[in-house]
């Protein structure tokens, strides 16, 4: 019973959230609408039980990526979104499409699926049995996406850099 | 213990914390008066009662007094949000943190935190990375070019010094096994020669303690890095905008952070409650520990206090700079070393 | 307890929202955002499927795919900056020369 009256409290935050995301004009407001929705689904992950990935989703997700997508946001000064041919035919293929596509979904969903429940904090991922899981079985594909993450980082600092700041610098250096 | 006393022992809990959190947030502001008064060859307060002790009281008096200005080009639902947000964070952030032995009343026992989460780490610090979304919604909602230039510089720079910050805990994490705050400290029990406390700091965690130190000023705007409210250069940086009680939640939100970086350097680098125990049980098992928890994080209050009293500001780049080129090396090479030494160890 | 469906349910109307999002805002930001949200909400599945299943490794995925959406983040995010700079608009309707 408290399962399931807490799921639904989040889950309607999270689906408030989604749509405000969609609905609101200015990018801020759909940021922190985001926000919303990843704070909600932290809560989701802990009454699955996955303590550390709810950790880690409001550490990473929220306090890192949207503070990262924010900034931007503050840093270009983005303004209010203006309308051009280009969205109303999107407006005009994209809400009907979204009805279709979640009614499909739900309807395979509900249809399809067995009627398995799961309890209140069902596969508890304490950190030491996640990282024994990550740091032995699944340790190639933790190295090939640290690999990833260094070249997204070189990728961002070559593509953010100024050409003239990088000339300075080599002049420099 | 059923539902009904957990709720009111947690309810009870939850209200004391509040209670004597605000209360030492106030008197941190009148101490960092009153040292830097000092320290610059001047009184402090002295006016508000003995030595000045009203003056928190006071100056509380005349926030809820002012009045409260919203100029006309704000961002007005974000404007009102931000100083809200960054409160709320910093004072959930304290939940988690112990500050001594469970206390016993007959049958009845309950640690002496509002939750013991084995997760407990993580959730600190969860918490405070929320926090940069007050800090940078100021400067952005006020629509000032001040505000924005200090919002754009808190956000950078929270988000780059968090990166050591949390690396420089993960030796702690290393030699003590456990996320749980509780647990922690706990880990750091006994001594080495009967005289040097077995506290992370003395095994071997020196560097992470700067590291941490230094990164925890740079999260909590503090000089030497309070680039965001540098009063010389951006009036006041993203609070230029905000008077009476918006602007004395965002005081009261840098405090209270304040002094949540402070119990996290006593749990995690030098033995929170552990300390010389004597005397009769109760003494040892309640009272001590207490008292030690508070005189450690007294003192990093004071080093707060007294780093302001005496280093000049940074240069932006310089900032950058030094959290990237020699913070992050330096976090990481301590927990390259830690893990070598556990592993050779074990 | 709570029907395995629910969480599905959820995930799969975050997904749909991320969707629609990426087709109908016009704002490169927010059209990254939708990504975003489409991501989360697989994560949620993967989650949900984890506990159902007893299986701990639908939750190591969720860190693979934390990881890959912070990477594309921080890349996404400078070539946002990067477009910026050359065409001055973040409408996606105006970026429409292959040659800057």
């Amino acid at each position: 019973m408290l399962h399931l009256s807490l799921f639904l409290i989040f889950g309607a935050i999270c689906i408030t959230g989604a749509i405000n995301l969609l609905v609101q004009r200015h990018p801020i407001n759909s940021a922190l609408s985001l926000v919303v929705v990843m704070g909600s689904l932290a809560v989701e992950y802990l009454l699955l039980g996955a303590e550390f990935v709810a950790a880690v989703q409001v550490i990473v997700y929220a306090g890192a990526v949207m503070v990262l997508f924010v900034f931007v946001i503050m840093l270009l000064n983005a303004g209010e979104e203006e309308q051009t041919s280009g969205s109303r035919v999107a407006i005009l293929f994209g809400i009907p499409g979204m009805i279709i596509g979640s009614v499909l979904l739900a309807w395979v969903l509900v249809a399809r699926s067995g009627t398995g429940e799961v309890a209140l904090g069902a596969l508890p991922g304490s950190p030491r049995s996640i990282a024994r899981l990550l740091f032995r079985d699944f340790l190639l594909p933790f190295e090939v996406t640290s690999v990833l993450v260094l070249i997204a980082i070189m990728g961002a600092v070559v593509l953010a850099a100024r050409p003239e700041a990088v000339e300075h610098t080599k002049k420099e250096g | 213990m059923n539902v009904q006393t957990y709720i009111i022992v947690s309810l009870v809990k939850i209200v004391l914390t509040i209670f004597i959190l605000l209360t030492a947030v106030a008197y941190s502001v009148w101490l960092e008066r009153k040292v830097v008064g000092h320290m610059q060859n001047r009184w402090g307060p002295t006016r508000v009662g003995p030595f000045g002790l009203l003056q928190p009281l006071a100056d509380g008096l005349k926030f809820i007094f002012k009045e409260d200005l919203t100029p006309p080009h704000v961002y007005k639902p974000l404007y009102i949000a931000a100083p809200m947000l960054a409160v709320v964070f910093a004072l959930t952030s304290i939940s988690v943190i112990p500050i001594g032995n469970a206390i016993t009343v007959g049958k009845f026992s309950t640690p002496l935190q509002i939750t013991d989460v084995n997760i407990g780490l993580l959730v600190v610090l969860g918490i405070t990375s929320l926090g940069v979304y007050g800090v940078a919604l100021a400067g952005w909602s006020s629509n000032s070019k001040y505000s924005l230039l200090g919002g754009l510089r808190a956000s950078a720079q929270m988000v780059s010094y968090e990166i050591s910050l949390g690396l420089s805990l993960i030796g702690v994490l290393i030699l003590s096994g456990s996320l749980s705050l509780r647990e922690i400290v706990l880990a750091q029990q006994g001594t080495y020669f009967g005289f040097i406390p077995r506290w992370f700091f003395f095994q071997g965690q020196c560097f992470a303690f700067f590291v941490y130190l230094t990164s925890a000023y740079a999260e909590t705007n503090r000089i030497p890095f309070d680039l965001p409210e540098a009063e010389t250069e951006l009036v006041a940086g993203y609070h230029t905008e905000y008077s009476s009680m918006k602007f004395a939640m965002f005081f009261m939100a840098e405090y209270a952070n304040m002094i949540t970086v402070a119990c996290l350097a006593t749990i995690l680098f030098f033995g929170g409650w552990l300390g010389p125990m004597f005397g009769p049980a109760w003494l040892q098992q309640t009272v001590l520990p207490v008292l030690y928890f508070i005189a450690k994080v007294f003192v990093f209050i004071f080093v707060y206090i007294w780093v302001r009293g005496t280093l000049p500001r940074f240069r932006y780049d310089q900032l950058m700079a030094f959290g990237w080129k020699y913070l992050l090396p330096l976090a990481i090479a301590n927990l390259v070393i830690t893990a070598l030494i556990v592993a050779l160890r074990s | 307890m709570v029907p395995l469906n629910y969480y599905l349910l959820l995930s799969g109307f975050l997904f749909a929202c991320g969707v629609a999002g990426f087709l109908i805002k016009r704002n490169i930001i927010t059209i990254f955002m939708s990504i975003e949200l489409m991501l989360n909400g697989v994560n949620l599945s993967f989650v949900a499927f984890a506990a159902h299943w007893h299986a701990l490794s639908g939750q190591i995925f969720v860190f693979f795919v934390m990881v890959v959406a912070a990477a594309e983040a921080a890349v996404g995010l400078a070539i946002i900056i990067a477009v910026y700079r050359t065409r001055e608009t973040l409408n996606v309707d105006q970026v429409n020369l292959l040659k800057l």
